[in-house]
């Protein structure tokens, strides 16, 4: 039997880096919209989106945080576009050892774009918003999903420890704890 | 905690190599913001009136304005300061671009250099590790060429890099320092900084920024990008396309360039080229420019466009440039758009203000066409036209030749030359200060813009009052409906009644008491934003901008933890615009060398003159010499200033007109 589909709404930014202007007014709100307290201070270091720049090669890519890697690639790769050369990296959204993007400055821990989600909810993530160029565009699409029940997170936690130790040992384990438990 | 900025100077002494990170007094900032106001507190602190340019204890000040590098739209602008090696006075030249938010990032206000390297360095700060580095293998590079190959010793490619080319190694008096796609260009600084053995300073940052009051501040940013989109739909009509919009002169993106080419003068400041300006150069031109220019560009948090790459010898970006630099080299040699594209790309790794130089190569043109400059002064000149400017061009940055004479600018050079030379420096501005343009008839605010601006330039100071009026008055009166700009209402009457024709025109109108306030409101505006690191662009030089006198004090105290009123920031404004002036006066700068080109315009008016001068000197609180009287300097809190002024004999007593 499939399951039922559902729809579920995808948020996007679309960025056109024919428009960009090299401004980095993206970075600089983007830093400010997470600083404690909300606008307080700013540092394009502490960004969760960051124009890559080579101004002599007429080069401006603005890449949005993405996940956390905690290894670089093994190899590197270079795109020619419109006779334009791009390092991978330019590209590429992790927050990853082989560079200093997207980690905050003093401890190092890893920055994702969280699409300014905050309360009450903005219309668009304030890098668009002030993005004159529009070479940043925010978007909402619907996607369609399949919709099954979420699994539990007990479960969920239960047949990672299974697949790792085995049934024999999860059940030892969770008669042994359950019958010191408080009110057992 | 400091808010803004980061109560941190960083100072060095090229001579002994000592590196120091001092903090700056919070009351500094209150008196002069920052910037232009600060700089100029230090020069008078440290730069006495006897020392020489090039003398190891002239400072080049570099300072970040009070908002460069916050969310603010627009402040991003570097104030550079010395004393010029051509007016001999206290210059400040301007960049935008990226370098001054990157130096605040790394913890510094301001970099101020004394002393003189031994050997060519470059200065590498990236936050708390500043190092002065070898640079002997960089000599001769280009600006753009020194900045890459730093990036590349440094192996990171988002260093923001500001540097001289050849023209400031060898001491070319209208040397820039370049950065990217800004630069600081007038009076030689690119000069001062090649004598102090400095090629460039690479800084990087990554410290945050504190805003005192956050929700307020970002209140005045949301609404000044607001207001930057209803202008962008809205030009003002009735006024030329470059001059409609925000920004610097729109010259990157704009192909009209009927104005500048039939307004101002060909050749050196000669000839105005009525009709120049057809659909079969329009083509031509047009066609240029979008060959070439491969993207627009704005400089650091800032939505407007001003700039553009340009593709000269590669295929996506030679160099960087804007505003009216487009046209100068093109204008100066009767040449063409390409040409002139071609030359500023040599001229910008050269490192070059691209106002001075293409003037004086002109007058080394007239002069040799003249027989004042013969053949063997020119030997090797070629005898293409455009051939000849690039051969100036080598000649001058390198001070070979007779270039060694050019390099000085006009009005030293045509002292050296002689023999009737001077006439041909015949368009300059207290004595060394060359201008694009001539015009028909007095304009009494032009004319005191240009007499009294302390950097000798009108782009220092005009903007927010219209050239001229509308052909009709009820033009003018549409004009002011939505002219909220205005210090009060009677600014709008003032242009309302302005005609273009008739008793109420030009040059007897607006009357003396009206242009010196008119001026007044004017350089108000510019002195706030060459504090704060505001680009003129969307404060003082266009019409109806984003960020006026109405809204600015609110900015710039919830930005940086001030308690400014409107009142409070003209009075601080009045203070800066003072000690700048005072900086020039206790230099020797007489009040007989505040005026105009001879010829700047057809018609003159002496005695019109004197008293528009004497009315904006008596308006300013100054006496009939143009030096700010013992009360205007107590008001301004500048005693000292007062007791040096009497001691030297600058101050004389006499009986005044009161301040305002």
């Amino acid at each position: 039997m499939s399951a039922a589909v559902k729809t579920k709404t995808v948020k996007r930014i679309r960025i056109d880096v024919d428009k960009c202007n090299g401004c980095r007014a993206c970075e600089v709100i983007c830093a400010a919209h997470h600083a404690q307290p909300r606008f307080s201070s700013t540092n394009p270091a502490r960004a969760r989106i960051r124009v890559i720049r080579y101004p002599l090669s007429d080069i401006y890519v603005p890449v949005l945080a993405g996940e956390y890697t905690a290894a670089e690639c093994p190899g590197r790769d270079r795109y020619v576009i419109g006779g334009k050369e791009y390092e991978e990296c330019a590209f590429c959204r992790a927050s990853c050892p082989s560079r200093d993007f997207f980690k905050e400055p003093d401890s190092d821990l890893p920055l994702k774009c969280d699409m300014c989600e905050s309360d009450p909810t903005l219309e668009e993530p304030l890098c668009v918003q002030w993005c004159l160029a529009d070479a940043l565009v925010y978007e909402e699409y619907e996607e369609e999903v399949k919709d099954e029940p979420a699994p539990d997170e007990v479960d969920e936690g239960l047949l990672a420890l299974a697949h790792r130790h085995g049934w024999d040992k999860v059940r030892d384990a969770m008669t042994r704890m359950a019958n010191k438990a408080p009110g057992a | 905690m400091r808010y803004a900025e980061t109560g941190f100077n960083l100072e060095v002494d090229l001579s002994r190599g000592n590196i120091e990170r001092v903090p700056s007094d919070p009351h500094m900032t209150e008196l002069y913001l920052g910037g232009l106001g600060t700089n100029a507190q230090i020069m008078w602190d440290r730069v006495g009136p006897d020392v020489e340019p090039f003398s190891p204890e002239n400072l080049l000040i570099f300072g970040t304005g009070l908002l460069a590098g916050t969310p603010a739209p627009g402040t991003n602008r570097t104030i550079v300061s010395s004393i010029s090696p051509q007016s001999r006075l206290l210059a400040f030249s301007m960049m935008g671009g990226f370098w001054g938010p990157e130096l605040k990032h790394a913890g510094y206000d301001k970099v101020i250099i004394r002393g003189k390297s031994p050997d060519l360095v470059y200065l590498y700060i990236n936050d708390d590790r500043v190092e002065i580095r070898d640079a002997t293998r960089f000599r001769g590079l280009g600006t753009l060429e020194t900045a890459e190959v730093i990036r590349e010793e440094l192996n990171d490619p988002n260093v923001q890099v500001a540097s001289i080319g050849m023209a400031g190694e060898n001491r070319v008096f209208f040397a820039s320092i370049e950065q990217g796609r800004a630069s600081a260009s007038r009076q030689g600084m690119g000069a001062i900084m090649g004598d102090k053995n400095l090629k460039a300073i690479a800084v990087r940052g990554s410290k945050d920024i504190n805003i005192a009051r956050p929700m307020e501040f970002i209140d005045h940013c949301n609404a000044a990008l607001k207001y930057i989109e209803h202008r962008d739909k809205n030009p003002i009509r009735g006024v030329i396309p470059i001059l409609a919009g925000l920004g610097s002169p729109q010259e990157m993106a704009v192909h009209d360039e009927q104005w500048h080419t039939e307004n101002f003068m060909w050749g050196n400041a000669r000839e105005r080229r009525k009709g120049f300006w057809n659909p079969e150069i329009q083509e031509q031109w047009t066609g240029t420019m979008e060959t070439m220019r491969t993207r627009l560009l704005s400089c650091h948090n800032c939505p407007m466009k001003c700039g553009a790459s340009i593709a000269v010898d590669k295929r996506f970006c030679s160099y960087m440039m804007k505003c009216f630099s487009k046209l100068t080299y093109t204008m100066a040699a009767y040449s063409d758009l390409d040409f002139g594209l071609r030359m500023a790309q040599k001229a910008t790794e050269y490192g070059v203000d691209a106002f001075s130089c293409p003037q004086t190569m002109a007058f080394a043109v007239e002069l040799y066409e003249a027989g004042i400059l013969t053949d063997q002064d020119m030997s090797g000149m070629p005898k293409d036209n455009d051939e000849r400017f690039f051969w100036l061009l080598d000649s001058i940055v390198r001070r070979e030749g007779i270039g060694d004479v050019l390099a000085d600018g006009t009005y030293w050079a045509a002292k050296t030359i002689g023999k009737g030379a001077e006439e041909y420096a015949h368009n300059n501005i207290r004595k060394t200060e060359q201008l694009p343009l001539k015009l028909g008839m007095l304009n009494p605010i032009y004319f005191l813009m240009y007499a009294t601006g302390e950097k000798a330039n009108i782009t220092q100071i005009e903007g927010q009052f219209p050239q001229s009026p509308f052909p009709t008055r009820e033009e003018n009166e549409a004009f002011v409906e939505d002219w909220i700009h205005v210090p009060d209402e009677r600014f709008k009457e003032w242009f309302v009644e302005w005609e273009l024709r008739g008793e109420k025109s030009i040059p007897n109108y607006p009357p003396p008491e009206a242009a010196s306030e008119i001026v007044n409101w004017q350089e108000q505006m510019h002195y706030i934003d060459d504090s704060t690191g505001m680009c003129a662009g969307l404060s003082s030089f266009p019409l109806k901008p984003p960020f006026h006198i109405h809204n600015l004090p609110g900015l710039i105290s919830s930005g940086a933890g001030l308690d400014l009123d409107e009142a409070a920031l003209v009075h601080t404004t009045r203070r800066i615009r003072t000690l700048v002036r005072a900086n020039n006066l206790r230099r020797g700068m007489n009040w007989e060398d505040e005026k105009p080109p001879e010829d700047h315009w057809k018609h003159r008016f002496p005695e019109l003159e004197a008293k528009l001068l004497q009315e904006y000197y008596r308006f300013k609180g100054w006496n009939s010499e143009g030096v700010p009287t013992r009360e205007t300097l107590h008001d301004l809190d500048l005693d000292f200033v007062a007791e040096e002024f009497a001691e030297t004999g600058i101050l004389k007593e006499e009986p005044v007109g009161s301040a305002t």
